[in-house]
């Protein structure tokens, strides 16, 4: 009865807002694009502190200054128009669960994961039990003196200086043109800090930033660990995410102090009609360690190249990522990482799948400074393309100012062999299946990295895409 | 007729457009081990392969009859079903797959269903203690970084665990050294207890067979079975080799 009553009140809603919002659009059309207006009232709206407010306008001077990237894929289908309606405040990002295309839905059914559930990832109604979960995981570390809350919140309570003093430090809006849309009309997302020496034992998740309405779209998620420390954080959650507008444009920046280590695992999964242009660094001090594990599914493209400044002696980098491109989607993937001081290393360990006229683009970028001596850097991607119609590239961009480092670069660009479809066929197992293995045996030294319930579903995943994948 | 396990009846393939064998006939009853020998690329694996199913065999004419049933056309899974197996030569490495999880899955999709684990870890143990395999290669991705005689055994671990009717050994011997070939043919003597089951040996050497007990001898030229006799054939060929055949598979 709960879910009928809830369904009439969200059509309810979207009639009338349809009802109102006919004159505004019209009058809004006049305006060209983002205007000073619009972010001034989204920052009232948000009750912003006064330094906020000025970066965000100022982010905006630069966003409307700045053009739109045009090395990697194309970004023709990125509706601006409609990414100027959903930044402005009030505005309800909610669809309609009739809205939500099939394949999302059997995607939740096939993962398994609860009808409540279902229509907040599909930005339907709001969250039932998330918020619970998250209030339950924030008291648990809390204990720890760990501080874990939304951004708003952050802006606002005892660590406002040490927000101020990172926001978009790491990450600056002049970067590039969509980091500075979203130090403009950034909204949602978390902080965390943890004190030194402090290890959190359980891995944080950042269920909650899919409560807000309209969160999830220009998140940021800026994280702390103190000298010594320790943290896993998770990032989203592996079930397809939905939004009207189709446009993703976070910022996540992560500071890791001496000898502290931050592990950051995602996995992104965006409705495939979204542009996922995701922007992540980290800056590790001497003898800390920052360890990514991504997995990207999801969206119609993405550009996403998480980096890390290795800044202190001794810094360490681990980036193990997958790409899984099917049809209609091209998905530009990657890691960055500077070595800008001695004896620091990195290890990125990637691999790629596309299908079905799927594109999957590996970007690397090793920079070596002249201060980076006895620095070490191996590179390792391996492709698997399952067709003939599907793509698969790799473009290694090296810089390297010392004699003195060790750097080394393997790529393995492969088909899905026949002969071992075949010798697992010939055990009784059906043609779909052995190559799901073969797929899911690919991704294992990702999958082993995630955790549990993430492999699990990353595998049912790879299940589902290469469900009817023959022809 | 329920005592036949496979029926071939000029059986004809062809690989790439090109005809390989040309009419077989091969009848295997139950219970039957039987030895197809010949020089090398006779077209003994091109049967292997064909009758197993691989898609890169083109069955162009005859029948192939297992238990009964015509399955030149159904894919390899349906007949490792049906109970056929083939140990492979040069078996494919799958990384990220263990052996054991792929074993049991193989296993599932054969019965239809769960399977009990616990019996089916007793069984596994047991069958690689025969083999002499180190249990935690069941952990390790399916014949990634194992030696070429643990790739054979690895197979014969397979037909144990999967008990098939009818299991093909292509040149399990090759590449083998003497112990290990003793250590195959323990799994094979062990596969045979089952009175009920056949057997076809492809092989071009005589090793793996001096301790097996033969019904049929079948020599292989040129994609034509050219000599049928008992297990004094293998003997035959022990001590003259290929040469006196040859001459008889001249079109």
């Amino acid at each position: 009865m709960e879910e009928n009553r809830e369904k009439t009140y969200v059509e309810d809603i979207d009639r009338s807002v349809y009802d109102i919002k006919n004159d505004e659009k019209d009058a809004y059309r006049l305006q060209e694009g983002l205007t000073p207006a619009i972010v001034e009232q989204l920052s009232r709206e948000k009750k912003d502190p006064p330094w906020m407010e000025l970066f965000r306008l100022r982010s905006l001077q630069i966003y409307n200054g700045m053009a739109v990237p045009d090395w990697g894929p194309s970004l023709e289908g990125l509706n601006m128009d409609e990414i100027v309606t959903y930044v402005r405040p009030n505005t309800r990002m909610t669809a309609k669960w009739s809205e939500v295309p099939k394949e999302i839905k059997d995607t939740f059914e096939r993962l398994g994961i609860p009808q409540a559930e279902r229509k907040s990832l599909a930005g339907v109604g709001a969250q039932y039990d998330s918020e619970l979960v998250y209030h339950n995981v924030r008291q648990e570390v809390a204990e720890q003196g760990v501080v874990y809350t939304d951004m708003e919140s952050a802006l606002k309570g005892e660590y406002a200086e040490m927000v101020q003093k990172h926001f978009m430090k790491l990450v600056k809006p002049t970067d590039h043109k969509f980091a500075a849309l979203h130090g403009a009309v950034w909204s949602g997302g978390s902080f965390v800090y943890v004190p030194p020496g402090v290890s959190v034992t359980i891995p944080l998740q950042s269920y909650f930033r899919l409560n807000a309405p309209g969160a999830g779209q220009f998140e940021h998620t800026l994280i702390i660990v103190d000298e010594g420390a320790d943290l896993h954080f998770i990032e989203g959650c592996s079930a397809p995410k939905y939004n009207v507008a189709n446009l993703h444009a976070g910022c996540v920046e992560l500071f890791v102090r001496k000898n502290a280590r931050l592990r950051y695992s995602t996995i992104e999964n965006w409705s495939k009609n979204m542009y996922n242009l995701n922007t992540k660094r980290a800056l590790v001090e001497e003898g800390g360690v920052i360890e990514w594990v991504s997995g990207s599914f999801g969206s119609h493209v993405s550009y996403l190249y998480p980096m890390s400044i290795l800044k202190g002696r001794g810094a360490r980098m681990e980036f193990t990522g997958i790409t899984f491109a099917g049809k209609g989607q091209n998905l530009d993937t990657g890691a960055k990482v500077v070595h800008s001081a001695p004896e620091t290393t990195s290890y990125m360990n990637t691999r790629s799948i596309s299908k079905d006229g799927g594109i999957s683009t590996f970007r690397s970028s090793v920079v070596v400074t002249k201060d980076a001596k006895k620095s070490r850097s191996a590179v390792s991607c391996q492709s698997l393309m399952l067709d003939s119609a599907s793509r698969s590239d790799t473009i290694p961009a090296m810089d390297v100012r010392t004699p003195d480092a060790d750097i080394g670069h393997e790529a393995k660009i492969g088909r899905i062999s026949d002969e071992a479809v075949f010798y697992l066929m010939s055990r009784g197992i059906s043609e779909e299946d052995a190559r799901a293995m073969i797929v899911s045996g690919f991704a294992d030294t990702v999958s082993k990295e995630l955790p549990l319930e993430y492999a699990v579903e990353m595998n049912n995943l790879i299940q589902l895409e290469m469900k009817g994948s023959i022809g | 007729m329920p005592n036949t396990l496979l029926e071939i009846q000029n059986l004809t393939v062809n690989v790439e457009e090109k005809e390989i064998l040309h009419g077989i006939n091969l009848k295997i009853q139950k219970g039957e081990t039987h030895v197809l020998m010949g020089p090398n690329g006779a077209g003994k694996s091109t049967l292997g392969f064909a009758l197993m199913g691989s898609p890169r065999y083109e069955v162009t004419g005859g029948q192939i009859r297992f238990h009964g049933n015509r399955i030149e056309k159904a894919p390899a899974n349906e007949r490792a079903k049906a109970g056929m197996f083939l140990s492979f030569q040069n078996p494919l490495e799958v990384s990220g797959l263990s052996l054991s999880s792929f074993i049991r899955s193989a296993l599932s999709q054969n019965q239809g269903g769960r399977i009990r684990l616990w019996e089916f870890k007793k069984e596994m143990e047991r069958a690689m203690e025969l083999l002499q395999i180190d249990p935690s290669y069941g952990e390790r991705d399916l014949n990634v970084g194992f030696s070429g005689g643990e790739k054979k055994k690895s197979e014969i671990l397979q037909m144990l665990l999967l008990k098939p009717s009818l299991a093909i050994l292509d040149e399990t011997d090759s590449g083998l050294d003497v112990d290990a070939v003793r250590t195959v043919s323990q799994g094979v003597k062990e596969y045979q207890k089952d009175g009920d089951r056949g057997l076809l040996i492809i092989t071009h050497s005589t090793r793996i067979l001096e301790s097996l007990q033969v019904d049929y001898t079948h020599v292989m030229v040129n994609g034509k079975i050219v000599k049928t006799g008992d297990a004094s054939l293998v003997e035959q060929i022990n001590r003259t080799g290929f040469e006196p055949f040859l001459h008889d598979a001249a079109d």
